[in-house]
């Protein structure tokens, strides 16, 4: 008899356990079971690693489900949004006024994302100060070997205006100083890191959540660029990930964004490299 | 009922082309009236002549048309050489089944879309030209202009081997006759006679090397200096445009890409233009 009871009590506890997990895994996506059709996203190439993974799980969970995502730049994300092109659009800064004025914009912060200076792996420059870095973007310190590095011509590399990872950067870390005319002028954050990963002498900046092996982070005034500084706010080179829908999202865009902001999407925005606001 | 269905033909072609025609002045059109707002503040010297940095409030494209010439002329310098010789190969040394089998392969190379040759030249050619010459990040207006090379040269190929190929037999075999080398061939009777269409292939691969977007995005670095060298990185019309047509529509760096389209436009449309009128005086 006890032991049947001890078997039982087993089993409830196991199913228990089974069904708590269960109401756990679906919880993110139970909203897309009946859902069906196309969702379109571009902008922000920031966001793009946290956009996919989430696009992963939701098609594999419901397979008539289609979900694109492009790249542009959160510029391009504003406009092509704003111009019904695409229901959801991606910026890494917050639209401007005038944006969120003329196409009626709705925005959802769900991640929190550093912008760091990076360099090649094998570049021996791991550290430098504010002002180094202004002088270097400036065009002032053209040599790797003023701050300790080989003696090669420093290659600057940088985004165009409509980049919010530029923006962020220009604004925190290089304090809306001058960046050089000699800059190699990129499309995203993804060239960006290739760019710096295949040039030994390179210097450029990325989104915290592309630094991997092929790319090291330049600690700025001795602080390293991580999830943890930037948490803290030690590391203050940061800005919000944007998505943006024209009016009040519906439908699966407002599932979408509910799932990024749900328990689940922002597991994957930690996953990713990013910081979570919820 | 014969000439009935000669008559839907023709009026069906000349309809097709009326079409093209309308389309390519209609492009033009629509690019003027949209730069006109940026020609009403008469920007347009300034926009010609300053340097590009929108973050001081200019917004110069000359550095771009520089950049594009430059890029497009030394592609041409490179591939000129090479497609000379492969079409001389093909054409007049090696008929044969070698000249076929180069014939083949250069057609096939028309087919490669040109973010390959871009992606290819990240990977192998920009650090390799870093290294060799230790200036600079690669990204230069050498590497772009090399893989250019490399993409318009079946243009030009094909265009030549095709002109050397409508000199009429009778003078290659005169030449033959008279004891004369091939050398004497080439250069006395068949370039002579075949450099019209020499030109045009010249012209055409040009405008194609201006037209070219991604090698130049991938490969040129895009900055906005003006360039001083070939080792360089340098932005052209084409990347320029690219990069800024995600800015805001009403920010004033965006109503300037019209203008480089237009100037995109007039310049390949001139040398087309030249060409030709070369062509029919010669005709």
């Amino acid at each position: 008899m006890e032991k049947r009871i001890r078997w039982i009590s087993g089993l409830s506890i196991l199913f228990f356990l089974l069904s708590v997990v269960g109401v756990c895994s679906a919880s993110g996506l139970d909203a897309f079971k009946h859902e069906n059709g196309t969702l379109r996203i571009s902008g922000g190439t920031a966001h793009i690693p946290v956009m996919k993974e989430a696009a992963k799980r939701i098609m594999e969970f419901n397979t008539d489900i289609q979900i694109m995502i492009a790249g542009g730049g959160s510029g391009a994300g504003i406009k092509q949004v704003g111009e019904g092109l695409v229901d959801i659009g991606n910026s890494g800064r917050k639209p401007t006024d005038s944006e969120i004025d003329k196409f009626g914009l709705s925005m959802y912060k769900w991640a929190i994302d550093g912008v760091t200076a990076v360099v090649n792996p094998a570049n021996p420059v791991t550290s430098l100060s504010s002002k180094e870095l202004k002088e270097i973007y400036g065009g002032n310190i053209v040599n790797w070997k003023t701050i300790g590095g080989e003696d090669r011509p420093i290659n600057i590399y940088t985004r165009d205006k409509s980049s919010g990872t530029r923006s962020v950067f220009w604004k925190k870390a290089l304090g809306k100083g001058d960046i050089s005319g000699k800059a190699n002028f990129v499309a995203s954050n993804g060239a960006m890191k290739t760019a710096v990963t295949n040039d030994p002498f390179a210097i450029g900046y990325v989104s915290v959540g592309y630094i991997d092996k092929s790319v090291a982070p330049v600690a700025l005034d001795n602080i390293t660029p991580s999830l943890q500084t930037v948490q803290a706010g030690e590391y203050n080179v940061a800005r919000g990930l944007y998505s943006n829908t024209k009016g009040d999202p519906s439908g699966l865009a407002k599932k979408f964004i509910e799932y990024l902001l749900s328990p689940e999407g922002q597991k994957i925005v930690t996953r990713k490299g990013f910081i979570p606001v919820n | 009922m014969i000439q009935f269905k000669e008559k839907i033909a023709q009026t069906f072609f000349a309809g097709a082309s009326f079409f093209c025609v309308l389309v390519t002045l209609c492009v033009l059109g629509f690019m003027i009236l949209l730069s006109l707002p940026v020609l009403e503040t008469k920007m347009l010297w300034p926009i010609l002549t300053d340097p590009w940095s929108p973050d001081h409030g200019q917004f110069g494209i000359l550095s771009m048309i520089v950049g594009t010439f430059y890029l497009a002329s030394f592609s041409l310098v490179i591939s000129f050489p090479i497609s000379l010789g492969c079409s001389f190969f093909i054409q007049l040394t090696h008929p044969g089944r070698s000249g076929q089998c180069l014939k083949k392969i250069v057609q096939l190379m028309t087919a490669i879309p040109t973010v390959v040759y871009g992606f290819v030249g990240v990977f192998l050619l920009v650090p390799v030209v870093r290294e060799i010459f230790s200036y600079g990040s690669g990204m230069s207006i050498l590497s772009a202009s090399i893989m250019l090379a490399i993409l318009i040269s079946p243009t030009m190929i094909l265009f030549f081997s095709q002109s050397f190929a409508r000199v009429p037999k009778n003078f290659t075999g005169a030449v033959d006759a008279l004891g004369g080398t091939a050398f004497q061939k080439i250069f006395y009777v068949i370039l002579p006679q075949a450099w019209p269409g020499v030109l045009t292939g010249l012209v055409l691969a040009f405008g194609r090397a201006m037209g070219d977007t991604l090698i130049a995005l991938m490969l040129s670095g895009n900055s906005v200096m003006l360039p001083s060298s070939l080792l360089d990185s340098a932005r052209t019309l084409t990347a320029h445009i690219a990069m800024i047509i995600a800015a805001d529509f009403d920010s004033i760096e965006f109503k300037t890409i019209f203008i480089c389209g237009c100037v995109l436009y007039l310049m390949t449309s001139l040398g087309i233009l030249a060409a030709r009128l070369l062509d029919w005086k010669h005709a």
